[in-house]
Protein backbone atom coordinates (compact mmCIF):
# COMPACT_ATOMS: atom_id res chain seq x y z
CA UNK A 1 0.00 0.00 0.00
CA UNK A 2 0.98 3.63 -0.90
CA UNK A 3 1.86 5.49 2.03
CA UNK A 4 -1.16 8.14 2.76
CA UNK A 5 -0.51 11.67 0.84
CA UNK A 6 -1.68 15.32 1.97
CA UNK A 7 -4.41 15.06 -0.56
CA UNK A 8 -5.82 11.65 0.86
CA UNK A 9 -8.28 13.57 3.29
CA UNK A 10 -11.89 11.64 2.79
CA UNK A 11 -12.99 8.82 4.35
CA UNK A 12 -12.14 5.75 2.95
CA UNK A 13 -8.79 4.10 1.42
CA UNK A 14 -7.51 4.46 -1.56
CA UNK A 15 -8.84 1.58 -4.00
CA UNK A 16 -7.27 2.60 -7.58
CA UNK A 17 -4.42 5.37 -7.72
CA UNK A 18 -3.47 6.89 -11.05
CA UNK A 19 -0.29 8.26 -10.92
CA UNK A 20 1.76 10.32 -14.01
CA UNK A 21 -0.11 8.40 -16.71
CA UNK A 22 0.73 9.33 -20.05
CA UNK A 23 -0.69 7.87 -23.18
CA UNK A 24 -0.47 8.82 -27.03
CA UNK A 25 -1.09 7.24 -30.26
CA UNK A 26 1.84 8.45 -32.85
CA UNK A 27 1.73 12.50 -32.32
CA UNK A 28 -1.60 12.76 -30.65
CA UNK A 29 -1.28 12.92 -27.05
CA UNK A 30 -4.30 11.41 -25.70
CA UNK A 31 -3.72 11.92 -22.02
CA UNK A 32 -0.60 13.68 -20.04
CA UNK A 33 0.64 13.01 -16.95
CA UNK A 34 -2.96 12.32 -15.18
CA UNK A 35 -2.84 11.85 -11.43
CA UNK A 36 -6.24 10.99 -9.11
CA UNK A 37 -7.37 8.58 -6.65
CA UNK A 38 -10.42 6.73 -6.09
CA UNK A 39 -11.48 5.86 -2.65
CA UNK A 40 -13.12 2.32 -2.05
CA UNK A 41 -17.13 3.36 -1.88
CA UNK A 42 -16.98 6.32 -4.04
CA UNK A 43 -19.16 7.54 -6.63
CA UNK A 44 -16.21 9.26 -8.82
CA UNK A 45 -17.11 11.31 -12.51
CA UNK A 46 -14.31 11.92 -14.56
CA UNK A 47 -15.87 14.69 -17.17
CA UNK A 48 -14.25 16.32 -20.29
CA UNK A 49 -15.22 17.58 -23.27
CA UNK A 50 -15.29 15.68 -26.14
CA UNK A 51 -11.82 13.76 -27.15
CA UNK A 52 -10.27 14.72 -23.86
CA UNK A 53 -9.81 11.48 -23.43
CA UNK A 54 -12.01 10.39 -21.17
CA UNK A 55 -12.34 6.77 -22.73
CA UNK A 56 -8.84 6.47 -23.26
CA UNK A 57 -7.99 6.14 -19.14
CA UNK A 58 -10.68 4.34 -18.81
CA UNK A 59 -8.96 2.06 -20.97
CA UNK A 60 -5.73 2.46 -19.45
CA UNK A 61 -7.40 1.44 -15.58
CA UNK A 62 -8.76 -1.57 -17.43
CA UNK A 63 -5.79 -2.95 -19.48
CA UNK A 64 -7.41 -2.23 -23.12
CA UNK A 65 -3.96 0.37 -23.74
CA UNK A 66 -0.79 0.22 -22.06
CA UNK A 67 0.14 3.63 -20.87
CA UNK A 68 3.48 4.56 -21.95
CA UNK A 69 4.39 6.50 -18.94
CA UNK A 70 3.35 6.62 -14.96
CA UNK A 71 1.30 3.57 -12.92
CA UNK A 72 -1.33 2.09 -11.48
CA UNK A 73 -1.93 0.60 -8.43
CA UNK A 74 -5.24 -1.40 -7.67
CA UNK A 75 -5.76 -2.34 -4.29
CA UNK A 76 -2.29 -2.26 -3.19
CA UNK A 77 -0.64 -3.53 -6.75
CA UNK A 78 1.51 -1.85 -8.78
CA UNK A 79 1.39 -2.39 -12.50
CA UNK A 80 2.47 -0.93 -15.70
CA UNK A 81 1.65 -3.44 -18.15
CA UNK A 82 -1.81 -5.81 -17.52
CA UNK A 83 -4.05 -7.40 -19.96
CA UNK A 84 -7.61 -7.33 -19.92
CA UNK A 85 -8.83 -10.55 -19.04
CA UNK A 86 -6.44 -9.92 -15.69
CA UNK A 87 -7.66 -6.68 -14.57
CA UNK A 88 -11.27 -8.31 -15.05
CA UNK A 89 -9.79 -11.04 -12.55
CA UNK A 90 -8.52 -8.61 -10.54
CA UNK A 91 -11.67 -7.16 -10.35
CA UNK A 92 -12.46 -4.40 -12.32
CA UNK A 93 -15.75 -4.65 -14.21
CA UNK A 94 -16.61 -2.45 -17.18
CA UNK A 95 -19.24 -1.32 -19.57
CA UNK A 96 -18.89 0.36 -22.53
CA UNK A 97 -19.44 3.75 -24.71
CA UNK A 98 -21.20 2.08 -27.67
CA UNK A 99 -23.45 -0.85 -25.74
CA UNK A 100 -21.02 -3.80 -26.21
CA UNK A 101 -23.43 -7.11 -25.80
CA UNK A 102 -23.41 -10.07 -26.85
CA UNK A 103 -26.16 -9.49 -29.49
CA UNK A 104 -26.72 -13.35 -30.60
CA UNK A 105 -27.59 -14.40 -26.73
CA UNK A 106 -30.40 -13.78 -24.61
CA UNK A 107 -30.32 -11.18 -21.94
CA UNK A 108 -30.14 -13.82 -19.28
CA UNK A 109 -26.78 -15.24 -21.38
CA UNK A 110 -25.26 -12.21 -21.41
CA UNK A 111 -25.06 -12.21 -17.82
CA UNK A 112 -24.70 -15.25 -17.07
CA UNK A 113 -20.97 -14.72 -19.63
CA UNK A 114 -20.20 -12.18 -16.32
CA UNK A 115 -20.49 -15.04 -13.95
CA UNK A 116 -17.46 -16.89 -16.19
CA UNK A 117 -14.94 -15.86 -14.05
CA UNK A 118 -16.24 -17.41 -10.50
CA UNK A 119 -17.37 -20.76 -12.49
CA UNK A 120 -14.73 -23.06 -10.91
CA UNK A 121 -15.80 -26.42 -12.12
CA UNK A 122 -14.23 -28.00 -15.62
CA UNK A 123 -15.98 -27.88 -19.01
CA UNK A 124 -16.26 -31.79 -18.65
CA UNK A 125 -18.15 -31.69 -15.35
CA UNK A 126 -20.26 -29.35 -17.01
CA UNK A 127 -20.66 -30.88 -20.41
CA UNK A 128 -22.22 -34.17 -17.72
CA UNK A 129 -24.65 -31.80 -16.39
CA UNK A 130 -24.29 -33.51 -12.91
CA UNK A 131 -23.09 -33.33 -9.21
CA UNK A 132 -21.19 -30.37 -8.37
CA UNK A 133 -21.16 -28.72 -12.12
CA UNK A 134 -24.91 -28.32 -12.20
CA UNK A 135 -24.97 -27.04 -8.45
CA UNK A 136 -22.37 -24.21 -9.42
CA UNK A 137 -24.64 -23.74 -12.31
CA UNK A 138 -28.04 -23.13 -10.31
CA UNK A 139 -26.06 -21.38 -7.96
CA UNK A 140 -24.70 -19.03 -10.48
CA UNK A 141 -28.07 -18.71 -12.05
CA UNK A 142 -29.54 -17.68 -8.43
CA UNK A 143 -27.12 -14.87 -8.35
CA UNK A 144 -27.73 -13.64 -11.71
CA UNK A 145 -31.99 -13.65 -11.19
CA UNK A 146 -31.00 -11.67 -8.33
CA UNK A 147 -28.93 -9.03 -10.77
CA UNK A 148 -32.01 -9.11 -12.88
CA UNK A 149 -34.63 -8.47 -10.18
CA UNK A 150 -32.58 -5.75 -9.28
CA UNK A 151 -31.99 -4.06 -12.70
CA UNK A 152 -35.80 -4.86 -13.22
CA UNK A 153 -35.62 -6.11 -16.65
CA UNK A 154 -37.21 -10.03 -15.46
CA UNK A 155 -39.72 -9.54 -18.11
CA UNK A 156 -36.51 -9.44 -20.91
CA UNK A 157 -34.33 -12.16 -19.88
CA UNK A 158 -34.95 -14.48 -22.77
CA UNK A 159 -34.86 -12.10 -25.18
CA UNK A 160 -32.03 -11.83 -27.73
CA UNK A 161 -30.48 -8.33 -26.60
CA UNK A 162 -30.13 -7.08 -30.44
CA UNK A 163 -34.18 -7.13 -30.35
CA UNK A 164 -33.97 -4.90 -27.07
CA UNK A 165 -34.45 -1.14 -26.74
CA UNK A 166 -31.03 1.16 -26.19
CA UNK A 167 -32.18 1.75 -22.59
CA UNK A 168 -32.63 -1.83 -21.81
CA UNK A 169 -29.50 -3.05 -23.71
CA UNK A 170 -27.33 -0.53 -21.64
CA UNK A 171 -29.06 -2.01 -18.48
CA UNK A 172 -28.61 -5.58 -19.41
CA UNK A 173 -24.62 -4.35 -19.81
CA UNK A 174 -24.46 -3.00 -16.42
CA UNK A 175 -26.01 -6.00 -15.38
CA UNK A 176 -23.15 -8.11 -17.18
CA UNK A 177 -20.82 -6.52 -15.09
CA UNK A 178 -22.19 -6.22 -12.36
CA UNK A 179 -22.64 -9.93 -12.68
CA UNK A 180 -18.39 -9.71 -12.20
CA UNK A 181 -18.97 -8.38 -8.68
CA UNK A 182 -16.08 -6.56 -9.54
CA UNK A 183 -15.11 -3.74 -6.38
CA UNK A 184 -14.38 -1.55 -9.36
CA UNK A 185 -16.82 -1.10 -11.79
CA UNK A 186 -16.14 1.62 -14.79
CA UNK A 187 -19.02 2.83 -16.50
CA UNK A 188 -18.25 4.60 -19.91
CA UNK A 189 -20.95 7.59 -20.79
CA UNK A 190 -23.90 5.11 -19.08
CA UNK A 191 -26.31 7.66 -19.62
CA UNK A 192 -25.45 8.98 -23.65
CA UNK A 193 -28.16 8.76 -25.70
CA UNK A 194 -31.03 8.19 -23.53
CA UNK A 195 -34.32 10.06 -23.17
CA UNK A 196 -35.55 11.73 -19.62
CA UNK A 197 -36.84 8.78 -18.25
CA UNK A 198 -34.19 6.15 -18.89
CA UNK A 199 -32.06 8.70 -17.72
CA UNK A 200 -33.37 8.85 -14.47
CA UNK A 201 -33.69 4.97 -13.99
CA UNK A 202 -30.14 4.99 -14.73
CA UNK A 203 -28.96 7.10 -12.34
CA UNK A 204 -31.15 5.29 -9.99
CA UNK A 205 -29.82 1.91 -10.58
CA UNK A 206 -26.05 3.22 -10.59
CA UNK A 207 -26.66 4.86 -6.85
CA UNK A 208 -28.37 1.62 -5.99
CA UNK A 209 -26.08 -0.42 -7.18
CA UNK A 210 -23.44 1.72 -4.88
CA UNK A 211 -25.14 1.78 -1.76
CA UNK A 212 -26.55 -2.17 -1.98
CA UNK A 213 -23.45 -3.59 -3.12
CA UNK A 214 -20.78 -0.99 -1.97
CA UNK A 215 -19.18 -0.97 -5.45
CA UNK A 216 -17.04 1.60 -5.73
CA UNK A 217 -17.89 3.43 -9.39
CA UNK A 218 -16.37 5.68 -11.68
CA UNK A 219 -18.31 7.13 -14.57
CA UNK A 220 -17.78 9.75 -17.64
CA UNK B 1 -41.80 -52.45 -55.82
CA UNK B 2 -38.61 -51.96 -57.69
CA UNK B 3 -39.02 -48.43 -57.83
CA UNK B 4 -39.85 -48.00 -54.42
CA UNK B 5 -36.16 -49.98 -53.37
CA UNK B 6 -34.19 -48.05 -55.76
CA UNK B 7 -35.88 -44.61 -54.49
CA UNK B 8 -35.01 -46.12 -50.68
CA UNK B 9 -30.92 -47.23 -51.76
CA UNK B 10 -31.00 -43.64 -53.38
CA UNK B 11 -32.62 -41.75 -50.50
CA UNK B 12 -30.48 -43.74 -48.19
CA UNK B 13 -27.13 -43.69 -49.44
CA UNK B 14 -27.90 -39.70 -50.21
CA UNK B 15 -28.47 -38.97 -46.91
CA UNK B 16 -25.63 -41.07 -45.63
CA UNK B 17 -23.37 -39.42 -47.57
CA UNK B 18 -24.42 -36.17 -46.82
CA UNK B 19 -23.84 -36.67 -43.03
CA UNK B 20 -19.98 -37.36 -44.23
CA UNK B 21 -20.53 -33.96 -45.60
CA UNK B 22 -21.42 -32.36 -42.60
CA UNK B 23 -18.28 -33.60 -41.08
CA UNK B 24 -15.99 -31.11 -42.45
CA UNK B 25 -19.23 -28.46 -42.27
CA UNK B 26 -18.78 -29.16 -38.56
CA UNK B 27 -15.32 -27.33 -38.65
CA UNK B 28 -16.42 -24.03 -40.18
CA UNK B 29 -19.27 -23.76 -37.87
CA UNK B 30 -17.01 -24.31 -34.91
CA UNK B 31 -14.90 -21.42 -35.94
CA UNK B 32 -17.23 -19.32 -37.25
CA UNK B 33 -19.66 -19.57 -34.12
CA UNK B 34 -16.64 -18.92 -31.83
CA UNK B 35 -14.32 -16.14 -33.67
CA UNK B 36 -17.14 -14.84 -35.71
CA UNK B 37 -14.20 -15.93 -38.79
CA UNK B 38 -14.81 -18.19 -42.17
CA UNK B 39 -12.25 -20.57 -41.51
CA UNK B 40 -11.02 -20.64 -45.59
CA UNK B 41 -8.47 -23.35 -44.21
CA UNK B 42 -10.96 -25.55 -42.93
CA UNK B 43 -10.17 -28.27 -46.02
CA UNK B 44 -6.32 -27.87 -45.61
CA UNK B 45 -6.70 -28.80 -42.15
CA UNK B 46 -8.53 -32.15 -43.10
CA UNK B 47 -5.63 -32.56 -45.30
CA UNK B 48 -2.97 -31.66 -42.79
CA UNK B 49 -4.66 -34.04 -40.13
CA UNK B 50 -5.21 -36.89 -42.62
CA UNK B 51 -1.12 -37.01 -43.94
CA UNK B 52 -0.47 -36.44 -40.21
CA UNK B 53 -2.44 -39.86 -39.30
CA UNK B 54 -1.57 -41.97 -42.76
CA UNK B 55 1.80 -41.29 -42.53
CA UNK B 56 3.20 -42.79 -39.32
CA UNK B 57 0.50 -45.34 -39.67
CA UNK B 58 1.91 -46.50 -42.61
CA UNK B 59 5.64 -46.37 -41.17
CA UNK B 60 4.47 -48.54 -37.60
CA UNK B 61 2.84 -51.40 -40.01
CA UNK B 62 5.93 -51.44 -42.25
CA UNK B 63 7.79 -51.69 -39.07
CA UNK B 64 5.56 -55.07 -37.77
CA UNK B 65 3.21 -52.82 -35.24
CA UNK B 66 -0.06 -54.75 -34.60
CA UNK B 67 -2.42 -52.40 -37.13
CA UNK B 68 -5.02 -51.22 -34.09
CA UNK B 69 -1.84 -50.30 -31.98
CA UNK B 70 -0.61 -48.52 -35.07
CA UNK B 71 -3.73 -46.80 -35.47
CA UNK B 72 -4.09 -45.52 -32.13
CA UNK B 73 -0.53 -44.19 -32.13
CA UNK B 74 -1.47 -42.73 -35.32
CA UNK B 75 -4.24 -40.65 -33.91
CA UNK B 76 -2.66 -39.44 -31.32
CA UNK B 77 0.28 -37.92 -33.33
CA UNK B 78 -2.00 -35.77 -35.59
CA UNK B 79 -4.07 -34.86 -32.84
CA UNK B 80 -0.97 -33.74 -31.32
CA UNK B 81 0.28 -32.14 -34.91
CA UNK B 82 -3.45 -30.21 -35.32
CA UNK B 83 -2.42 -28.89 -31.22
CA UNK B 84 0.24 -27.61 -32.14
CA UNK B 85 -1.25 -26.15 -35.61
CA UNK B 86 -3.79 -24.95 -33.63
CA UNK B 87 -1.52 -22.98 -31.09
CA UNK B 88 0.63 -21.67 -34.26
CA UNK B 89 -2.01 -20.30 -35.75
CA UNK B 90 -3.46 -18.86 -32.89
CA UNK B 91 0.03 -16.85 -31.72
CA UNK B 92 1.39 -15.78 -34.79
CA UNK B 93 -1.37 -15.29 -37.26
CA UNK B 94 -4.96 -14.13 -35.48
CA UNK B 95 -3.51 -13.06 -31.97
CA UNK B 96 -2.12 -10.11 -33.24
CA UNK B 97 -5.62 -9.41 -35.14
CA UNK B 98 -7.09 -9.37 -32.37
CA UNK B 99 -10.36 -6.76 -32.16
CA UNK B 100 -10.09 -6.41 -36.21
CA UNK B 101 -12.94 -7.21 -38.39
CA UNK B 102 -14.29 -10.42 -39.28
CA UNK B 103 -12.87 -9.54 -42.92
CA UNK B 104 -9.58 -9.26 -42.23
CA UNK B 105 -9.55 -12.36 -39.76
CA UNK B 106 -10.91 -14.59 -43.29
CA UNK B 107 -8.35 -13.17 -45.54
CA UNK B 108 -5.90 -14.15 -43.15
CA UNK B 109 -7.26 -17.94 -42.87
CA UNK B 110 -6.76 -17.61 -46.80
CA UNK B 111 -2.93 -17.08 -45.85
CA UNK B 112 -3.01 -20.32 -43.60
CA UNK B 113 -4.31 -22.49 -45.89
CA UNK B 114 -1.60 -21.92 -48.90
CA UNK B 115 0.98 -22.23 -45.54
CA UNK B 116 -0.97 -25.63 -44.65
CA UNK B 117 -0.97 -27.50 -48.05
CA UNK B 118 2.19 -26.64 -48.60
CA UNK B 119 3.54 -27.64 -45.33
CA UNK B 120 1.54 -30.73 -44.88
CA UNK B 121 2.82 -31.95 -48.48
CA UNK B 122 6.45 -31.14 -47.68
CA UNK B 123 6.95 -32.61 -44.37
CA UNK B 124 4.32 -35.72 -45.23
CA UNK B 125 4.83 -36.10 -49.02
CA UNK B 126 2.17 -35.78 -51.79
CA UNK B 127 0.76 -38.58 -52.99
CA UNK B 128 -2.48 -40.21 -53.15
CA UNK B 129 -2.11 -42.65 -49.50
CA UNK B 130 -4.73 -45.15 -49.25
CA UNK B 131 -6.39 -45.55 -45.63
CA UNK B 132 -8.17 -48.11 -44.40
CA UNK B 133 -9.85 -47.67 -40.88
CA UNK B 134 -13.65 -48.30 -41.52
CA UNK B 135 -14.86 -51.15 -43.39
CA UNK B 136 -15.73 -50.16 -47.41
CA UNK B 137 -17.90 -52.87 -48.41
CA UNK B 138 -21.75 -52.95 -48.01
CA UNK B 139 -24.85 -54.35 -46.70
CA UNK B 140 -28.09 -55.63 -48.71
CA UNK B 141 -30.69 -54.82 -46.45
CA UNK B 142 -34.38 -55.73 -47.40
CA UNK B 143 -33.50 -58.39 -50.04
CA UNK B 144 -36.70 -60.20 -49.50
CA UNK B 145 -38.87 -57.37 -49.73
CA UNK B 146 -36.93 -56.01 -52.82
CA UNK B 147 -35.75 -57.94 -55.76
CA UNK B 148 -31.63 -56.99 -55.17
CA UNK B 149 -31.98 -56.12 -51.56
CA UNK B 150 -31.33 -52.16 -50.49
CA UNK B 151 -27.47 -51.88 -50.95
CA UNK B 152 -26.13 -49.11 -48.16
CA UNK B 153 -22.28 -48.74 -47.83
CA UNK B 154 -20.66 -49.56 -44.15
CA UNK B 155 -18.48 -47.17 -43.95
CA UNK B 156 -21.12 -44.16 -44.49
CA UNK B 157 -23.28 -45.02 -41.68
CA UNK B 158 -19.87 -45.18 -39.60
CA UNK B 159 -19.66 -41.63 -40.68
CA UNK B 160 -23.22 -41.16 -39.84
CA UNK B 161 -22.59 -42.64 -36.23
CA UNK B 162 -19.06 -40.44 -35.80
CA UNK B 163 -21.03 -37.42 -36.78
CA UNK B 164 -23.89 -38.14 -34.62
CA UNK B 165 -21.79 -38.70 -31.44
CA UNK B 166 -19.91 -35.13 -32.48
CA UNK B 167 -22.59 -33.52 -32.77
CA UNK B 168 -24.51 -34.04 -29.92
CA UNK B 169 -21.29 -33.84 -27.67
CA UNK B 170 -20.54 -30.16 -29.18
CA UNK B 171 -24.44 -29.14 -28.97
CA UNK B 172 -24.22 -29.69 -24.92
CA UNK B 173 -20.70 -28.11 -24.62
CA UNK B 174 -21.52 -24.91 -26.74
CA UNK B 175 -25.28 -24.43 -24.79
CA UNK B 176 -24.40 -25.16 -21.63
CA UNK B 177 -20.74 -24.38 -20.66
CA UNK B 178 -18.87 -21.75 -19.32
CA UNK B 179 -16.33 -22.44 -21.92
CA UNK B 180 -19.32 -22.63 -24.44
CA UNK B 181 -20.53 -19.40 -23.66
CA UNK B 182 -17.33 -17.32 -23.51
CA UNK B 183 -16.83 -19.21 -26.79
CA UNK B 184 -19.82 -17.54 -28.44
CA UNK B 185 -19.13 -14.21 -25.95
CA UNK B 186 -16.34 -13.75 -28.24
CA UNK B 187 -17.12 -14.20 -31.42
CA UNK B 188 -19.94 -11.32 -30.92
CA UNK B 189 -17.71 -8.83 -29.41
CA UNK B 190 -13.74 -9.00 -28.46
CA UNK B 191 -13.58 -5.98 -26.39
CA UNK B 192 -16.56 -6.77 -23.99
CA UNK B 193 -15.59 -10.51 -23.64
CA UNK B 194 -11.84 -9.04 -22.37
CA UNK B 195 -13.85 -6.55 -20.32
CA UNK B 196 -15.29 -9.83 -18.55
CA UNK B 197 -12.35 -11.27 -17.64
CA UNK B 198 -12.10 -14.15 -20.60
CA UNK B 199 -8.88 -14.34 -22.36
CA UNK B 200 -9.01 -14.22 -25.81
CA UNK B 201 -6.41 -16.00 -27.11
CA UNK B 202 -7.15 -19.12 -24.79
CA UNK B 203 -10.16 -19.43 -26.35
CA UNK B 204 -9.21 -18.72 -29.83
CA UNK B 205 -6.77 -21.49 -28.97
CA UNK B 206 -9.33 -23.70 -28.04
CA UNK B 207 -11.39 -23.16 -30.73
CA UNK B 208 -8.87 -24.18 -33.50
CA UNK B 209 -7.51 -27.03 -31.76
CA UNK B 210 -11.67 -28.51 -31.36
CA UNK B 211 -11.67 -27.91 -35.46
CA UNK B 212 -8.39 -29.34 -36.08
CA UNK B 213 -9.80 -32.53 -34.19
CA UNK B 214 -12.56 -32.21 -35.81
CA UNK B 215 -11.21 -31.98 -39.35
CA UNK B 216 -8.71 -35.23 -38.07
CA UNK B 217 -12.40 -37.37 -37.91
CA UNK B 218 -13.67 -35.97 -41.21
CA UNK B 219 -10.04 -36.78 -42.09
CA UNK B 220 -10.46 -40.65 -40.93
CA UNK B 221 -14.21 -41.54 -43.05
CA UNK B 222 -13.14 -39.27 -46.00
CA UNK B 223 -9.35 -40.69 -46.38
CA UNK B 224 -10.78 -43.58 -46.00
CA UNK B 225 -13.73 -43.18 -48.70
CA UNK B 226 -11.60 -40.86 -50.81
CA UNK B 227 -7.90 -41.86 -49.87
CA UNK B 228 -5.59 -39.06 -48.34
CA UNK B 229 -4.44 -36.93 -50.62
CA UNK B 230 -4.52 -33.39 -52.29
CA UNK B 231 -7.98 -33.34 -53.69
CA UNK B 232 -9.64 -33.54 -50.16
CA UNK B 233 -9.28 -30.28 -49.69
CA UNK B 234 -11.84 -29.14 -52.46
CA UNK B 235 -13.83 -31.22 -49.81
CA UNK B 236 -14.47 -27.48 -48.05
CA UNK B 237 -16.23 -26.46 -51.52
CA UNK B 238 -18.91 -29.13 -50.44
CA UNK B 239 -19.89 -27.93 -47.37
CA UNK B 240 -20.57 -24.79 -48.19
CA UNK B 241 -24.28 -25.06 -49.46
CA UNK B 242 -24.23 -27.27 -46.25
CA UNK B 243 -23.35 -24.20 -44.18
CA UNK B 244 -25.86 -21.77 -46.25
CA UNK B 245 -28.58 -24.63 -45.72
CA UNK B 246 -28.03 -25.49 -42.28
CA UNK B 247 -26.67 -21.81 -41.14
CA UNK B 248 -23.30 -20.49 -40.37
CA UNK B 249 -23.46 -20.66 -36.75
CA UNK B 250 -25.83 -23.65 -35.81
CA UNK B 251 -24.13 -27.27 -35.22
CA UNK B 252 -26.99 -29.37 -35.33
CA UNK B 253 -27.76 -27.13 -38.86
CA UNK B 254 -24.84 -28.33 -40.00
CA UNK B 255 -25.96 -32.02 -40.00
CA UNK B 256 -29.62 -31.50 -40.99
CA UNK B 257 -27.94 -29.19 -44.46
CA UNK B 258 -25.66 -32.03 -45.20
CA UNK B 259 -28.99 -34.40 -45.10
CA UNK B 260 -30.50 -32.13 -47.14
CA UNK B 261 -27.66 -31.59 -49.47
CA UNK B 262 -26.46 -35.15 -49.80
CA UNK B 263 -30.24 -36.45 -50.14
CA UNK B 264 -30.76 -33.67 -52.57
CA UNK B 265 -28.45 -34.33 -54.92
CA UNK B 266 -28.45 -38.08 -55.54
CA UNK B 267 -32.36 -38.02 -55.97
CA UNK B 268 -31.66 -35.01 -58.65
CA UNK B 269 -28.53 -36.77 -60.23
CA UNK B 270 -30.66 -40.40 -60.37
CA UNK B 271 -34.27 -39.37 -61.47
CA UNK B 272 -33.73 -35.58 -62.99
CA UNK B 273 -29.75 -36.48 -64.06
CA UNK B 274 -30.82 -38.50 -67.20
CA UNK B 275 -33.15 -35.44 -68.43
CA UNK B 276 -30.25 -32.81 -68.36
CA UNK B 277 -27.48 -34.84 -69.49
CA UNK B 278 -26.17 -36.44 -66.10
CA UNK B 279 -23.48 -35.46 -63.80
CA UNK B 280 -25.45 -32.77 -61.77
CA UNK B 281 -24.84 -33.73 -58.77
CA UNK B 282 -21.50 -31.65 -58.57
CA UNK B 283 -23.41 -28.16 -58.66
CA UNK B 284 -27.03 -30.02 -57.50
CA UNK B 285 -26.35 -28.28 -54.12
CA UNK B 286 -25.10 -25.52 -54.92
CA UNK B 287 -28.78 -24.87 -56.30
CA UNK B 288 -30.26 -25.88 -53.04
CA UNK B 289 -28.50 -23.52 -51.17
CA UNK B 290 -29.54 -20.75 -53.81
CA UNK B 291 -32.99 -21.14 -52.96
CA UNK B 292 -32.56 -20.91 -49.45
CA UNK B 293 -30.58 -18.30 -49.65
CA UNK B 294 -33.70 -16.62 -51.37
CA UNK B 295 -35.99 -17.26 -48.67
CA UNK B 296 -34.06 -17.57 -45.57
CA UNK B 297 -30.55 -15.72 -45.25
CA UNK B 298 -29.62 -16.97 -42.11
CA UNK B 299 -29.87 -20.67 -43.18
CA UNK B 300 -32.20 -22.62 -41.39
CA UNK B 301 -30.87 -22.96 -38.04
CA UNK B 302 -28.83 -19.88 -38.00
CA UNK B 303 -29.07 -16.56 -35.84
CA UNK B 304 -31.15 -13.71 -36.84
CA UNK B 305 -29.26 -10.34 -36.84
CA UNK B 306 -31.33 -8.06 -36.85
CA UNK B 307 -29.26 -4.68 -37.33
CA UNK B 308 -31.19 -0.85 -36.31
CA UNK B 309 -30.74 1.37 -39.32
Amino acid sequence: MRAPAASDVAAGEVLLSVENVSLSFGGVRAIHEVSFDIRKGEIRAIIGPNGAGKTSMLNVINGFYHPQAGSITFKGVTRTQMRPFEAARGGIGRTFQNVALFKGMSALDNIMVGRTLKMRRGFLWQMLRVGPALTEEIEHRHRVEEIIDFLEIQAIRKVQVARLPYGLQKRVELGRALAMEPDLLLLDEPMAGMNLEEKEDMSRFIIDVNDHYGTTIALI
Amino acid sequence: MILFGQILEVLIGGLLSGVLYSLVALGFVLIFKASGVFNFAQGAMVLLAGLALVRPLDYLVAQGVPFWVAVVLGLVFAAAVMTVTAWLIERFVLGPLVNQDGLILFMSTIGVTFILEGAAQMIFGADAYPLRLFPTDAWFLFEDQFPGGVLVNKLDVWGGMIAGVLVAGLAVFFQRTKTGRALRAVADDHSAAQSVGIPISWIWFIVWLVAGLVALVAATVWGTKLGVQFSITFLALKALPVLIIGGFTSVPGAIVGGLIIGAGEKLAEVYLGPYMGGGIEYWFGFVLALLVLMVRPQGLFGERIIERI
